[in-house]
């Protein structure tokens, strides 16, 4: 199968033309010589089906980048039969370097230029026929995200693509890349023979927005507001249909499962709705959550709000060794971990993205405040309630701060912190509906079995040996919780409190309804019940440690295939029970001293 | 007689000023970022804005627009007009 590689420096559209081109058949995928994903689709092209990748976004080929580094891997271990190079026509007068860069690999090119219409506005006219003519390669102007010129372009890849059958050969670019040429001079040609660029840009919408959005005092207020809105709207609209889902999901199993099992053995009925169904359900309640976030990242990104983010909150986040943009995904993580993290992959740094992957499961997700509230409710007066939240909240941004100190080092960035500012502008809901569709995809591709897995681990130990009550002391997982007794006494966390910590593990939705399995109780009953087996010390104790050991399952699996590490899976993992513990430790122990 | 000779970086110049880059004092992999985004010895630039807190600054050089925090914008030396 032949093979076209996209090309471009960031911010020029290049996610825009692969998704216009390749509609919702892209997946993701892994090759040779590089350890990032790359997009890559099946197209049409000529009759003839031509894969189409998508590489990141780069300023240049010799650059030190993580991802510049990916794009030279990329091309000097797989072979291509033709690069469609992407650039900025606004910004031609900089970005034609990258192309020289790559004509003097010997590559077979298309040029296209995007952003046809905002260079129109601008004023920037461009020859593209005697460009092509001196470059000898066919030139495009192009709308991405309208559409516009993108017959043309396909129509010129085809031509190349039909008329060689061979592709580059990687070795040879290899040796190519390490000279160095003066395309300096050769861009400073081009740009004066054929390119008229005015003075100043006659389009100034975008810097009167900023002079809004980036007020040296309106500012963050500002960015605050809009981050409080966009989480309530996620949150308000996402609420009910992840109830609607769960109906429904009830609904499957009472009237079709259930009388399906009926007649099966209890392992059997056990293991297939308790462990395999229930696994199935947790993933699906992420699914609108995902959706809906990345719907409105993508409309953060694309419209170009997130790098002014990164401009308001970098002067504290450098502090922790973070950036502004991985603030943005701290704050997304106090209502779901989950697509917080797949959100960290706008961060192009691999150590700040893991320092940042290390940070946001400690924040208090909508899942814990479920177990709070109960907690709440069962151990503490009304008149408390409040200050108790509000202690949790201090707690999780102290934790969050004390890790990112901690690790910072550890995770040391090394990129400068250089971002383009590009101007506002307006998202196409085809580009939003495609990115929450994408992200979905990705998210049940990868992590849903290890889920499916982990809930069914759960299930077994809560429910076996056979001839015990489930999720009693007896069973396997109340044998783990005396087994740990040792180091649970010393925080006041008892049995009961052990089994709920270990079903704690699949999600924190489930760790109420584990209670009432453990107790046996439900309700008003419940909370009676467990009034008078803990205190007040022990139930703050409780609601610490599950507020910074591991969120669940999906944020487990999420970080694994993020970081794509199984030992800073585990490093999650390990420090998060550690701090867990010494954090309960420390309150518990001095409560009692004091006397409560 | 004596010539004086100011040294200035990029990070010392308030919102609102213009210069023109005189050097670029970076490693290796700083430089190729600088010079891609458009950074280069003689190109004149403007200061947007900077950050609160001493945050990042917001440059304007040709076309593009860029922010960099002060410890880039220490690597380059401007010449204020």
């Amino acid at each position: 199968m032949k093979r076209i590689a996209l090309l471009g420096m960031p911010n020029t559209g290049k996610s825009t033309l692969f998704n216009r081109i390749s509609g919702a058949s892209a997946r993701v995928g892994n090759w040779p010589g590089i350890t990032v994903d790359l997009m890559s689709a099946k197209i049409l092209l000529g009759g003839n089906i031509v894969e189409l990748i998508d590489l990141p976004g780069i300023y240049d080929l010799h650059g030190f980048s993580e991802d510049e580094q990916v794009v030279r891997h990329f091309i000097t271990n797989n072979p291509v039969n033709l690069l469609v190079v992407l650039l900025n026509s606004t910004q031609i007068d900089r970005q034609l370097s990258l192309l020289l860069q790559i004509k003097k690999l010997g590559f077979p090119i298309v040029l296209a230029l995007n952003m046809a219409d905002e260079a129109k506005r601008a004023g920037i006219t461009i020859d593209t026929e005697s460009l092509s003519q001196t470059l000898g390669l066919p030139v495009i102007q192009i709308s991405a995200k309208y559409g516009d010129g993108l017959p043309k372009a396909l129509e010129a890849a085809t031509s190349i693509i039909n008329q060689q059958s061979t592709t580059t050969n990687p070795q040879s670019i290899s040796l190519l890349l390490q000279e160095d040429h003066d395309i300096e001079h050769e861009m400073h040609e081009l740009i004066q023979q054929h390119v008229q660029i005015p003075a100043t840009l006659t389009d100034d919408t975008t810097d009167k927005i900023d002079k809004v959005l980036l007020h040296k005092w309106f500012g963050l207020p500002l960015f605050f507001v809009a981050m409080f809105l966009l989480f309530q709207f996620i949150f308000t609209v996402g609420a009910p249909i992840q109830d609607g889902l769960a109906w429904l999901l009830d609904l499957i199993r009472a009237d079709l499962l259930d009388p399906l099992f009926a007649n099966s053995p209890k392992w059997l009925s056990g293991l297939m709705l308790d462990g395999v169904y229930n696994g199935v359900a947790t993933v699906a309640a992420f699914v609108p959550i995902i959706i809906l976030f990345f719907l409105v990242m993508s409309m953060v990104e694309d419209s170009g709000y997130l790098s002014r983010a990164a401009f308001l909150m970098d002067a504290i986040m450098a502090k922790m060794g973070l950036d502004g943009r991985g603030f943005v995904m701290m704050l997304m993580g106090f209502g779901c971990n989950v697509p917080a993290i797949m959100g960290t992959r706008i961060m192009r740094s691999r150590s700040m993205r893991l320092l940042t992957m290390l940070v946001i499961p400690l924040s208090l997700c909508s899942a814990r405040m479920q177990v709070f509230i109960f907690m709440i409710a069962a151990l503490f007066s009304p008149s408390y309630a409040p200050l108790v939240l509000f202690s949790l909240y201090v707690m999780s941004f102290f934790t969050m701060f004390l890790t990112a100190v901690l690790f910072q080092n550890q995770y040391k960035n090394t990129e400068p912190f250089i971002l383009e500012l590009p101007p506002y502008r307006f998202p196409t809901p085809r580009q939003i509906v495609l990115r929450g569709w994408h992200e979905v995809k990705h998210f049940l591709n990868r992590a849903s079995k290890f889920i499916v897995f982990g809930v069914v681990l759960v299930w077994l130990l809560t429910n076996f040996p056979s001839n015990v009550a489930p999720a009693s002391v007896e069973t396997y997982a109340g044998q783990i919780g005396v087994f740990f007794a040792p180091i649970l006494d010393p925080i006041g966390i008892n049995h009961e409190l052990a089994i709920a910590l270990i079903f704690g593990f699949v999600a924190k939705e489930i760790v109420v309804g584990a209670l009432a399995v453990i107790y046996g109780l439900q309700g008003d009953a419940l909370m009676a019940q467990m009034a008078t087996q803990i205190d007040w010390v022990q139930a703050m104790s409780f609601m610490l440690f599950t507020l910074i050991y591991t969120p669940c399952l999906s944020t487990i699996a999420t970080i694994k295939n993020e970081s794509k590490s199984a030992a800073f899976m585990w490093l999650s993992i390990v420090w998060s029970l550690g701090l867990a513990w010494i954090i309960s430790f420390a309150f518990y122990q001095s409560a009692r001293l004091l006397g409560f | 007689m004596h010539h004086y000779h100011y040294m200035q970086f990029l990070s010392q110049l308030k919102a609102g000023q213009r210069a023109i880059i005189s050097a670029i004092e970076a490693d290796e992999s700083l430089f190729h970022r600088l010079s891609a985004l458009g950074f280069r010895v003689g190109k004149p630039l403007s200061i947007m804005r900077r950050a609160s807190f001493n945050g990042p600054l917001h440059v304007r050089l040709g076309t593009t627009d860029v922010i960099l925090r002060v410890k880039e914008a220490d690597r380059i030396q401007i010449n204020a007009i």
